[in-house]
């Protein structure tokens, strides 16, 4: 049964798992397995928070507006109304008006949808639980997420109506312009934890809240920062005048109905769960529980078992925190007046910029000066170069696990480090 | 044929259908969205070539940024709605023409690549292009070794091909000694040694890559032609 546990990958999991049934594969069917499994747990989660999320701004909103919200479908919380409205939005007739250019508005919604579920790939949700390890995983997700707001323009243009070409065109306008600061700030934790690979950043905060980002001094207020330019991209109130309903009738959706508008809101709160995801990995250390518990439950048994109980747990944390996030933006959405799209702009380019840039400027030189005077390059918790040094665990069950933590485990030998 | 080659196939065959379909359709805002398959499968073929970065690079500058820029521009000089381009046919010929010409010089240059020619092997290995994947076979996905072996095959340096020859197994990035390369007394790997005679390198990739380029920037001269053109008729 350790075998199972102490397997490096999915796909060797699986081997370990049918040949303890009885059923022995060979080496590539079960890296189809795993593959397959991969693909579907991804999958899955770009649903199954939409439909929990949609659910909870529901009652959220409903509560902030002293209403009771859904109350009947499910019993007594009416928790079963996200699956009520996607079973109504499915019958719905799927209609493309007459001045439309048919393929393309077809197709918008999908270059939405595989834009945010793409960005899924490189997010770990716990440690080594990712679908693609990869050296450059913040690089990439950003990459994608910029793909979004080519589905929305494509959306609002073939229409062929004069609302929805609005929304669109503030939509691209809010969108390329928010991403500087977002990349920018998200690049903050990257200077501190010297990777771009999501997994190490998040390695790096474990052992205790004081490791965490968000407790530098910088990365503190890029948090705040990237959170709200985060909100921004993903059409959130108060930056959703792309949509805006009570100027535009919908925006950009106003000629969607059915399927491919729910297609639409599957995607924004998949989005909403990704960035959140992506500001837990970044400043809120990840799947760590905050005390060091499951750190030093890891570094006592790298493999097995218990390291992959630990692991689970951490996945609970992680969900926790993202999800907490999730509920912030659903929150603002319900509490904050819409903004006017020049606000919105003035907001990005006359603060947010500036504030990020001088964020990031201060994140590279901050270990600078701090280890000058103090000869520490951090106050609170440990300096990120003896957090390397902890022997990490080898790897859990997980998808090349193995390769993410290379960098981490040849600096902990010590020698090759130092040629890098 | 692996599941990776199939992949690299589909995704070739979706770049060039996208980039036909740019040529072919005639409505300005497919073009753009034909080109948004077109430069998303690129960025996939990097992602498969193990090029992350380079992929990530493709994804966020042209298909994130320029292409956004395009639509953008696209809508709002549009005169009308769903504005169409149309030619005349002589015009069709003489660009298809022009096109196949244009194709056959490029295919020419890169078959046309001498992989083994006068620069050695010896050389190749000592340049330290690829000291760590010669110990354990070339890995495409080797971590930190992504983008380097594509930058390599401009200059006609192909470690993938190189790996397939007979060559002395050791070498040693680790244990600091040099490898044994005949004529060649190396130290350091990733240092090039001074060459016993000035040896030119042959183009590789390269000379394809600048024709891409040359071309590149006629069209571009073309566009901002065409377009001043058009002004000063209406005004």
């Amino acid at each position: 049964m350790d075998t199972l546990f102490a397997a490096n990958s999915l796909a060797e999991f699986f081997q370990a798992l049918l040949a303890l049934v009885g059923f022995p594969v060979s080496a590539p069917i079960a890296h189809v397995i795993a593959v397959v499994t991969h693909v579907a747990l991804v999958v899955g989660w770009f649903g199954l928070p939409a439909g929990l999320f949609i659910w909870a701004e529901r009652k959220i909103s409903a509560r902030i507006q002293d209403r009771l919200g859904p109350t009947r479908v499910g019993g007594k919380f009416g928790w079963l109304q996200s699956l009520a409205d996607g079973v109504k939005l499915i019958q719905k007739e799927d209609l493309v008006p007459k001045d439309a250019d048919g393929l393309m508005f077809r197709m918008a919604p999908y270059i939405v949808v595989v834009a945010s579920l793409a960005a899924y790939l490189a997010l770990p949700f716990s440690d080594g639980w990712t679908a693609v390890a990869l050296d450059t995983g913040l690089f990439l997700t950003l990459a994608v997420l910029s793909l979004e707001v080519l589905g929305v323009i494509l959306a609002g243009y073939s229409s062929g109506s004069k609302w929805a070409l609005f929304g669109a065109i503030r939509e691209s306008a809010q969108m390329v312009s928010y991403e500087i600061p977002m990349a920018l700030c998200a690049l903050c934790p990257i200077v501190t934890a010297g990777t771009l690979n999501l997994n190490e950043v998040a390695l790096l905060q474990s052992g205790g809240v004081w490791n965490w980002n968000i407790l530098h001094p910088f990365n503190f207020f890029a948090f705040f920062v990237y959170f709200t330019c985060a909100t921004a991209s993903c059409k959130r109130a108060p930056f959703d005048l792309a949509e805006a309903e009570s100027e535009l009738v919908a925006g950009f959706l106003t000629e969607y109905s059915g399927f491919r508008w729910s297609l639409f809101f599957l995607a924004e709160y998949a989005s909403m769960f990704l960035v959140s995801g992506l500001a837990t990995v970044l400043f809120l250390g990840g799947w760590d529980d905050g005390l060091g518990v499951l750190a030093s439950i890891k570094t006592a048994s790298p493999n097995g078992a218990v390291s992959f109980l630990a692991n689970a747990i951490g996945l609970l944390f992680f969900l926790v925190k993202a999800s907490v996030l999730v509920c912030v933006q659903i929150w603002v959405r319900w509490t904050l007046p819409r903004l006017r799209i020049d606000q919105v702009m003035t907001t990005c380019l006359k603060y947010l910029i500036p504030i990020s840039c001088f964020l990031f400027a201060g994140t590279v030189a901050y270990p600078l000066v701090l280890a000058t005077m103090s000869g520490k390059t951090s106050i609170i918790g440990q300096p990120a170069g003896e957090r390397l040094v902890q022997p990490k665990k080898a790897a859990g069950v997980s998808n090349a696990g193995a390769t993410t933590e290379s960098h981490l485990r040849i600096t902990a030998t010590g020698t090759e480090g130092s040629g890098r | 044929m692996t599941a990776e080659i199939i992949l690299f196939w589909l995704f070739a065959f979706l770049t060039c259908a996208g980039a036909i379909m740019v040529a072919a359709s005639q409505n300005v805002v497919r073009m753009a969205f034909s080109l948004v398959l077109t430069l998303g499968s690129t960025a996939v073929l990097f992602l498969l070539l193990g090029a992350d970065f380079v992929g990530a690079t493709q994804l966020l500058v042209y298909v994130g940024g320029t292409l956004v820029l395009l639509v953008f521009g696209v809508m709002l000089t549009a005169t009308g709605p769903f504005t169409r381009i149309k030619s005349s046919p002589a015009d069709a010929i003489l660009s298809g023409l022009i096109g196949v010409v244009f194709l056959f010089i490029v295919a020419s240059t890169v078959t046309a690549v001498n992989w083994d020619g006068e620069n050695g092997i010896d050389q190749k290995i000592a340049m330290g292009a690829h000291a760590k994947a010669v110990e354990g076979g070339f890995n495409p996905t080797q971590q930190g070794n992504t983008t380097r072996p594509l930058g390599l095959s401009f200059l006609s340096l192909r470690a993938d091909r190189d790996l397939k020859l007979d060559l002395p197994k050791e070498s040693s990035a680790e244990t600091n000694t040099a490898p044994v390369v005949p004529g060649v007394s190396v130290v350091m790997p990733g240092v090039m040694p001074p060459p016993k005679s000035p040896v030119p390198l042959s183009t590789g990739y390269l000379l394809p890559f600048e024709i891409v380029s040359v071309h590149l920037l006629v069209v571009l001269v073309g566009a901002a032609y065409l377009a001043r053109t058009k002004r000063r008729a209406t005004t």
